[in-house]
């Protein structure tokens, strides 16, 4: 199945203050996307409105092939978001992306479990499967979340930051996981912050700031130039970035 | 020997035993989503401002038990939407405008208290008295339990998500509000049927501890709730029949059964013992490998 993300004239608030500005940004599935930008750019507000967690005040989002049709959309928090100390196996965890498709009380069959297993496998988790989460290192729990967004059998997976924190090895296995989803056609957005590691982790970049700065393919978009029009303190047209009061 | 079974040749103990056990259970089930959910503070207040509640259900209906049931409900939904109403409009956090809001509950319910006609000690309302337990208490603790079981059985899934990650089990389609609105009104449900029993300033007691207790003990998320009902249960009787040998009030007596158990826990808890751990054998490096592997 063939999916993309078009995103069109969107603008999200954060706190009622805008955070992301008529942005035009159009993705294909099997490509890995780090979200670049400096803090404040609205990295985490347009994952979560991609997400559905945010209202959407102005355009729109689509995530299907045809209009009105809807990709499952997988939302992986950052790591310090999460409760580790939740009486919870690895196993329960991505047990957990199968929910909504049981309902309240429909039986888990043998083909949740095979589809279970099978996102255990892609998140390299099988061995840890029987594993309290608290247990896990920090790259075993980013990939543990990983696994339950392929057992919500999502096809566009929104990663907050996954990368921070992760040492070397970590960091590797990770990508390999990533590289595994997006081989299986999935689209994968990631907001990063090193700009280091940008290259090996992501074929394609969107860098924002405020609003959309530049979008494409890696080797083409992620230039010396673009990067520093996106971390220039004031791309923003649409006036000074404004500092909000809850 | 015979002076340990005296309480049950009692009818009214007899009666008492079986709306704590009911009790017990409902609470400590409940109390294992209240201590995921680090709900444990919101709780307690919730349980102070059951008390003005009370107070006017007494004076506009006298002592009858599903006014009291009403009044109390109102009251603490109504300190509970408040807190959430101040902590969004103003810079106030929810911990700070719930306290704010429970204590003036609370005063208002010790002040207002007096003014009910009625032949029963605020002892009754702060510390219980189960012993008083009617037949219509019994059958609303009972009614009460019923529902807040099957609803919260019912929708364990989508509370199990919400629980655990709010904001990825709301893009599973899970609707967040209103799940955990909806379980601080069982909350307050369920402590309404426990004032009773054990009493507006100790009803906390029974949700929070046999959750926290096998929180300390187990690793499983359907043993916390089953295992805290059974304990709730449990501590509620055992409870309930010391008050009776001891001559102690029934709500600070099941509070320190439960209570012995929470720090016997605390300490002995086979993996997560504070002196248990201190006498587990070092592994060697063999058997470190093989974990990390």
């Amino acid at each position: 199945m063939k999916h993309r993300l078009v995103i069109e004239d969107l603008t999200v608030s954060y706190n009622r203050i805008p955070a992301v500005h008529h942005l035009n940004v159009s993705l294909d599935c099997g490509s890995a996307v780090g979200l670049i930008g400096p803090n404040g750019a609205g990295k985490t507000t347009l994952l979560k409105a991609i997400a559905g967690l945010l209202p959407v005040e102005t355009g729109r989002i689509l995530t299907g092939e045809h209009a009105g049709e809807n990709a499952a959309v997988a939302y992986v928090p950052q790591r310090e978001a999460v409760d580790w100390d939740f009486p919870i196996t690895v196993r329960g965890l991505v047990e957990m992306g199968r929910y909504p498709d049981l309902g309240l009380w429909g039986r888990f069959t043998a083909k949740d479990l095979a589809i279970v297993d099978e996102a255990l496998q892609i998140a390299e988790l099988a061995d840890f499967a029987d594993r309290q989460i608290k247990a896990l290192s920090g790259g075993q729990q980013q990939r543990a979340f990983l696994a339950r967004a392929w057992a919500q059998q999502a096809h566009i997976y929104l990663l907050d930051e996954p990368f921070t924190g992760l040492d070397r090895n970590a960091q590797d296995a990770c990508i390999k996981a990533l590289d595994r989803l997006r081989a299986a056609g999935k689209l994968i957005i990631a907001s990063h912050h090193d700009l280091k590691s940008v290259p090996e982790i992501f074929d394609h970049v969107l860098l924002i700031n405020g609003e959309l700065v530049a979008c494409g393919k890696t080797p083409e978009v992620f230039t010396e130039e673009n990067i520093a029009r996106t971390f220039a303190t004031r791309v923003f047209s649409g006036g000074p970035a404004h500092s909000h009061h809850a | 020997m015979n002076g340990l079974f005296e309480p049950f040749q009692y009818e009214f103990m007899q009666r008492a035993l079986l709306a704590c056990a009911i009790i017990g259970f409902t609470n400590g089930f409940l109390g294992a989503f209240v201590v995921l959910r680090r709900l444990a503070l919101m709780a307690d207040a919730l349980s102070h401002s059951l008390l003005p509640g009370l107070a006017v259900a007494v004076i506009a209906v006298g002592l009858n038990p599903a006014g009291l049931l009403l009044g109390g409900l109102l009251a603490a939904v109504f300190v509970a939407l408040g807190g959430h109403l101040i902590a969004r409009s103003s810079r106030v956090k929810d911990e700070t405008a719930i306290a704010a809001l429970y204590i003036i509950a609370l005063a208002v319910g010790v002040g207002v208290i007096k003014y009910a006609h009625v032949n029963v000690s605020l002892d009754h309302f702060l510390f219980g008295n189960i012993l008083g337990i009617g037949d219509t208490d019994l059958w609303i603790s009972y009614a009460t339990s019923v529902l807040v079981l099957i609803t919260v059985t019912l929708l364990q899934r989508p509370l199990l998500l919400a629980l655990f990650e709010p904001s990825v089990a709301q893009t599973q389609g899970v609707r967040v509000g209103r799940l955990l609105a909806l379980l601080v009104i069982l909350i307050v449900l369920t402590m309404v049927t426990s004032l009773q029993a054990i009493g507006v300033l100790l009803s906390l007691g029974l949700m929070v501890l046999p959750a926290a207790t096998v929180y300390l003990v187990s690793d499983s998320y359907r043993r916390m709730l089953w295992g805290g009902g059974a304990l709730g249960a449990a501590g509620a009787v055992v409870g309930l029949l010391l008050s009776f040998w001891a001559d102690i009030p029934s709500g600070p007596a099941i509070v320190l059964v439960l209570g012995t158990v929470f720090l016997a826990a605390y300490l002995f808890s086979p993996k997560y013992g504070v002196v248990t751990s201190r006498f587990r054998k070092r592994h060697f490096h063999e058997e470190s490998l093989r974990r990390w592997k």
